[in-house]
């Protein structure tokens, strides 16, 4: 489980993230929803240790990252998988050897055990056979099951995903939520997805939170979202036409 | 005064994360030979071809000023062998090569810190900056005096060849060549190049690494990185030649 407690960030004057406190609970999907430019992806950058929150803590299990020695704080990176919004796989690399590299940088295992590890994340990720091509080579899609690929490779307690659909088509955007959805619960490690897709929070939405201007304004499931008298939650939701009609009927 | 004092700082803190030991050497090994092919091999070509027709032009050059009959025919080997080893393979060439190569770093850093690829590396709790920025520094300390001293003969081939077409006859220009030769020309050439390595490759990582945005700002870090490296070239150039000819 991760839990944040009075999250404050200041970039210079400018006051990103207010007192936010909140608990991602483990085995779920955990959503933060929010229009761009809300802090969803400042939090998310803290979270992963990208950022340091200038107030607040940010506890993994109960330990808090910020107290953390700087050994601590490298054993628990490697618990951690993320999924970036483009992919992140690294260019010069073969789809195989972005997967297997964490493993190189952090594991003692020999080459055959590692390749086995690599053919079934791919297995999982619905990817076999992919294993000598290059990112360049790989449709939108695709890089996202790489990166989801390389994001558990190492058994990660916990998965971070920043906008895992922006950029694909919606049938595309169905399969990376259900894999995202079937990892967490497989492996019930505690997963935070960053998304403004309300499509996704319909698909996998738990634990949802709702962040406006820099603030936590609601949470809540996924169910209880459509009948919430939140007046900026309403706006987000109720942004497109398609959503505007659900609610009428 | 305030932003060249803010770049000085950070170029230490990324210098300082650099300059650390490698979290595992097998893959630290793997990437200073990517960077040896990518820094070094490749830039064989463009350094051969520069050097030849530079060395053929200074000769051509020093024959056609020298009208007073009384000046001997080797001088033309001499002054072009001075000014190769002197000038131009260190400086010119390190400076050809802050275009070539520290653009390319600077890019290509920048490149992966826009799309993310050098976060996807903090996470893991690799330390991006001595992962990516260590091995382009190795690769360029050990492959700038081959280049140099590759381009040092390339460049005394062309002088030749220009000599010949100037009526400069090969027995002269090879005793100029040879005439009160210095061989501290040399280590002051390859002192210089250590240095002038170890700014491009710095330099540039550093405007590449510390990116922000998107392509635009991309390009940008790779025309900052050729100015800067190239600027501080040319300072410590000064500097160096004051402290080891002087």
């Amino acid at each position: 489980m991760i839990e944040i407690k009075n999250i404050e960030k200041y970039f210079g004057e400018h006051h990103v993230l207010k007192n936010m406190t909140h608990k991602f609970e483990q085995g779920k999907v955990n959503l933060i929803i929010g229009e761009s430019g809300s802090g969803k992806t400042t939090l998310i950058k803290i979270l992963v240790g990208l950022y340091e929150n200038d107030t607040g803590s940010v506890l993994f299990d109960g330990t808090d990252m910020n107290q953390m020695k700087s050994k601590e704080k490298k054993s628990l990176r490697k618990e951690i998988g993320m999924l970036f919004q483009g992919g992140a796989l690294y260019d010069y690399m073969t789809v195989e050897e972005n997967i297997i590299f964490p493993l190189t940088m952090f594991t003692e295992r020999s080459n055959i055990e590692k390749l086995e590890r690599v053919n079934f994340c791919l297995k999982r990720v619905n990817l076999e056979g992919t294993n000598k091509l290059m990112p360049s080579e790989l449709s939108g899609g695709m890089k996202k099951r790489v990166a989801i690929a390389r994001a558990i490779v190492m058994q990660p307690k916990y998965l971070f995903c920043d906008e895992p659909n922006s950029g694909l088509d919606p049938k595309t955007s169905i399969v990376i939520d259900n894999l995202i959805k079937e990892i967490t619960e497989e492996y019930n490690i505690t997963t935070i997805v960053n998304t403004h897709d309300m499509n996704s929070v319909m698909q996998i939405g738990e634990n949802v939170a709702f962040i406006h201007q820099g603030e936590i304004w609601w949470t809540g499931t996924k169910e209880n979202l459509f009948k919430s008298d939140n007046k900026e939650l309403n706006k987000f939701v109720f942004a497109s036409e398609l959503f505007k009609s659900l609610r009428k009927s | 005064m305030l932003k060249l004092l803010k770049h000085l700082g950070l170029y230490f803190i990324m210098m300082q994360k650099v300059l650390s030991i490698p979290e595992k050497w097998s893959a630290f090994k793997k990437q200073c030979l990517l960077e040896l092919e990518k820094v070094g091999l490749n830039s064989l070509g463009i350094v051969v071809i520069i050097s030849f027709f530079v060395g053929g032009v200074v000769s051509i050059q020093t024959a056609f000023n020298m009208t007073n009959p009384l000046l001997p025919k080797y001088l033309v080997g001499l002054a072009s062998r001075d000014s190769l080893i002197l000038e131009f393979s260190p400086t010119m060439i390190s400076l050809i090569l802050a275009g070539k190569v520290g653009s390319s770093i600077a890019s290509e850093i920048g490149s992966m810190r826009v799309s993310e690829q050098i976060d996807a590396l903090d996470i893991m709790g690799v330390n991006s900056a001595s992962f990516l920025i260590l091995p382009k520094i190795i690769a360029a300390i050990v492959f700038f005096p081959f280049l140099v001293i590759i381009s040092m003969g390339i460049g005394m081939v062309g002088a030749w060849v220009g000599g010949l077409s100037a009526n400069v006859t090969t027995a002269d220009f090879l005793y100029g060549l040879k005439y009160e030769f210095n061989s501290f020309y040399i280590t002051y050439a390859i002192v210089k190049t250590l240095f002038f390595a170890f700014i491009v490759s710095s330099v540039s990582s550093y405007f590449g690494y510390f990116t922000r945005g998107g392509s635009i700002e991309v390009g940008r870090s790779s025309t900052k990185a050729v100015v800067y490296s190239s600027i501080i070239i040319l300072f410590f150039n000064f500097i160096l030649t004051k402290l080891l000819l002087a």
